[in-house]
């Protein structure tokens, strides 16, 4: 009668944050009421109105635990992000992008 | 000529910005940034995190949800375990692990209707219900549910008697809540397959109630 349900991850990095959480939490890294406390604080950023719980909130409260707990910290991300983006420039279309097609890296 | 490739319609529809690299976005990047770094540091195996995509991809749902359902209703004493100590009542169908830790089922009853919310984020029991809904995060859902609970089951379609008494329960990271919708009429003598067929995601949450027999599919 009803439509199928979607599947639970609109795109293929949602469900990497997905996993790169549940394997944190499942490594010792937190608990669950340490990143429902994060997640919480991600989702009431400072005066602006609350918001969604979804996955890209996830990922700033996943960057939030990781730099608090010593882990990632933000520079770091960032030039590693930087990275990907360079090494995506440099894939030709269709195929896998690796970090090792970044032309910077040393 | 044999080699007149060049002559031919290229194929790929070249409508992108970049027709000679590939695209991430920002967020992609972002997220591929934090797992390589992850792998490096060795917290995290590419392969455990494949295989947890497919798992809640694949195998948690609330199909998990109704056959504990459709077991509380031709089981008495399955159903006095459930609503007396959740989680190992719910092992008994080897459903269990990640944020079902610790269950609570709550039961409908006649002029009796639960409803659950997380007011915090997004805590949902997944062993049972798979991961939830886009409104089951969103800011609406979550404020009003506790506020006016009424008025969010009528969004849903669902409209009480004034007479119904809804209790909202707020699950957390500790105590995640399911709700036991009522056996529907005209089910006597169903088997357990035939009865999970009811149960929708919805009625486990409390938005909804488990589906009449006409409109089973």
């Amino acid at each position: 009668m009803s439509a199928p349900e979607p599947g639970p991850f609109a795109a293929p990095w949602e469900a990497q944050v997905f996993a790169l959480v549940v394997s944190l939490r499942d490594a010792g890294v937190f608990t669950w009421a340490e990143w429902a406390a994060a997640l919480g604080r991600a989702i009431r950023p400072g005066d602006d109105p609350e918001a969604a719980a979804d996955y890209g909130r996830w990922l700033a409260a996943l960057e939030a635990l990781l730099t608090e707990r010593g882990i990632a910290a933000p520079e770091g991300v960032d030039a590693r992000r930087d990275a990907w983006l360079r090494a995506a420039a440099a894939t030709p279309h269709g195929q896998p992008i690796r970090l090792e097609n970044d032309p910077l890296r040393s | 000529m044999a080699h007149d490739h060049h002559d031919h319609e290229h194929p790929h529809d070249h409508t992108h910005d970049h027709p000679h690299g590939s695209d991430l976005t920002p967020v992609e990047a972002r997220v591929r940034a934090l797992e390589s770094l992850l792998v490096e540091k060795g917290y995290v195996e590419p392969a455990a995190l494949d295989a947890l995509v497919e798992m809640y991809e694949t195998q948690v749902g609330p199909h998990n949800g109704a056959r504990v359902v459709a077991r509380a209703w031709t089981d008495p004493a399955f159903r006095a375990r459930l609503l007396a100590d959740a989680t190992p009542a719910i092992a008994e169908l080897d459903i269990g692990g990640r944020g079902g830790e610790h269950m609570v089922v709550v039961a409908n009853a006649p002029g009796e209707h639960n409803l659950v919310v997380c007011t915090l984020c997004s805590c949902y029991p997944w062993p049972v219900l798979g991961l939830p809904p886009v409104w089951y995060k969103a800011p609406p859902y979550r404020a009003r549910a506790v506020i006016d609970p009424r008025g969010v089951l009528a969004e849903f379609g669902l409209h009480l008697p004034e007479s119904t008494r809804i209790t909202v329960w707020d699950s957390t990271a500790e105590t995640r809540y399911m709700v036991l919708p009522e056996r529907p009429a005209g089910t006597e003598g169903w088997d357990e397959t035939r009865l999970a067929a009811l149960v929708t995601r919805d009625a486990m949450i409390g938005t909804g109630l488990a589906k009449a027999p006409e409109q089973a599919a």
